[in-house]
């Protein structure tokens, strides 16, 4: 897209007149056509909603283990996450609306956490923070359970533990997911389409390359198949171009 | 901690006290261990605690693949005023892990010995709550016991990402 700059008016005063007479309803025809395009943005409902929330996050005050400081820190002065507007931390889940799992979780303390994400209230998401919660990491053993198997992850933050920048990009990721279009496989989420491994054909591919069935949640079939709804959009503006 | 001879001297003592209760004495690295007679713990704890061992610091299971009797409870007593500490070893068989409780002696054992039920099988005899204490109710099996196996979930990468949890694909 290409950005066009224009050279800020010089006389302010000019412009603050200007905006009265529009607000009198003075300004009329061309005058106030232009002075709309301007200055006034038009959007839907949903994505100012969406807008706002992903501004405005409220983690809940929930620790696991080692992982929990490092999370602590994101709201002290180095990465400071109140920038973005996520430093409320709330100490209930009735007033959170993003929990984030910070450490390892053991198969008694599974329900736990599931009955704090149940009493929730919607919209919310999770992150995954750590090697532990994610893959269970070093202590992939008896005693614990991977948080995909008991919650909707968002957004898997690895390390072991991350650093707090680490954390901070997982919650941008997960604000660009709730403002913009959020696909639903994680390699169009991370730019990563066509990274898929090639399987061998005896699972049952038909052509030379790669079966891409086995993909079917992840990468469309043919290009031209791609978003029906993306082409659906554009036929509608060109519509409302042609009206 | 009681140097060779003191170690032995309270052997001889508490054989002169309780018939049979010790086996063998070990003294390794500073330590002093007596192995006891699973079925005498009780009176055996009795006779240090009136000796002076008045608090025990530490009770935990220990399994010995594949030495039988495999499973060990491993008693760590402490005399607080001449500041020396003792450990009673008691074994026992995996097919009958039976010990006499000492919550009576100290209370301290209660959550000690659920722990050792819990992860290796041991039935106190006389707990008062013997309950597990660390894993699920529900929970299968003892998993600190070495053949019990280690466990885990299989990792998702990207050749098996399809297979979610708990969905068979």
């Amino acid at each position: 897209m290409e950005i066009r700059r224009t050279a800020l008016p010089e006389n302010f005063r000019s412009r603050q007149l200007k905006a009265r007479e529009m607000l009198r309803g003075d300004l009329e025809g061309d005058d106030l056509e232009r002075y709309v395009q301007e200055r006034v943005v038009t959007t839907t409902v949903d994505r100012a909603v969406a807008w706002a929330r992903g501004n405005s996050f409220f983690p809940l005050t929930f620790g696991l283990a080692c992982c929990a400081i490092e999370m602590m820190s994101i709201v002290a002065a180095r990465v400071d996450i109140a920038r973005f507007g996520f430093e409320a931390f709330r100490a209930s889940p009735r007033q959170a609306d993003l929990i984030i799992l910070s450490g390892r979780v053991s198969i008694k303390m599974a329900p736990v956490i599931r009955r704090i994400w149940d009493q929730m209230l919607e919209p919310k998401w999770a992150i995954s923070m750590g090697a532990c919660c994610s893959s269970m990491g070093v202590f992939n053993n008896y005693a614990l359970v991977p948080a995909d198997k008991f919650l909707p992850i968002s957004v898997h933050v690895p390390g072991c533990p991350p650093r707090p920048e680490a954390l901070a990009h997982g919650i941008l990721r997960l604000r660009s997911q709730i403002q913009g279009h959020a696909p639903d496989g994680w390699r169009e989420r991370y730019d990563a389409e066509g990274t898929e491994e090639v399987l061998p054909r005896a699972l049952g591919g038909q052509g030379a390359g790669p079966d891409i069935s086995l993909f079917s949640g992840m990468a469309p079939a043919r290009p031209d198949q791609a978003r029906p709804d993306a082409e659906r959009a554009e036929g509608r503006r060109g519509d409302t171009a042609g009206a | 901690m009681p140097d060779p001879t003191e170690l032995e001297l309270t052997a001889q003592e508490l054989s002169e006290h309780e018939a049979e209760s010790v086996i063998e004495t070990e003294f390794h690295r500073g330590r002093a261990v007596l192995v006891v007679d699973p079925d005498k713990v009780r009176p055996v704890l009795s006779f240090l605690q009136g000796k002076g061992y008045t608090f025990l610091a530490s009770l935990h299971g220990v399994d010995y693949y594949p030495h039988e009797p495999r499973l060990g409870v491993l008693y760590e007593l402490l005399d607080m005023h001449r500041v020396e500490r003792i450990s009673v070893k008691a074994r026992v068989p995996t097919d009958a892990p039976r010990i006499d409780s000492v919550v009576e002696l100290f209370p301290g054992a209660e959550y000690p010995e659920r722990e050792v039920f819990d992860m290796f099988g041991v039935e106190f005899d006389g707990h008062p709550d013997l309950r597990r204490i660390l894993m699920p109710e529900d929970y299968e099996g003892f998993p600190q016991r070495r053949d019990f196996p280690v466990g885990g979930e299989p990792v998702l990468f990207t050749f098996n990402e399809q297979q979610s949890y708990g969905k068979d694909v």
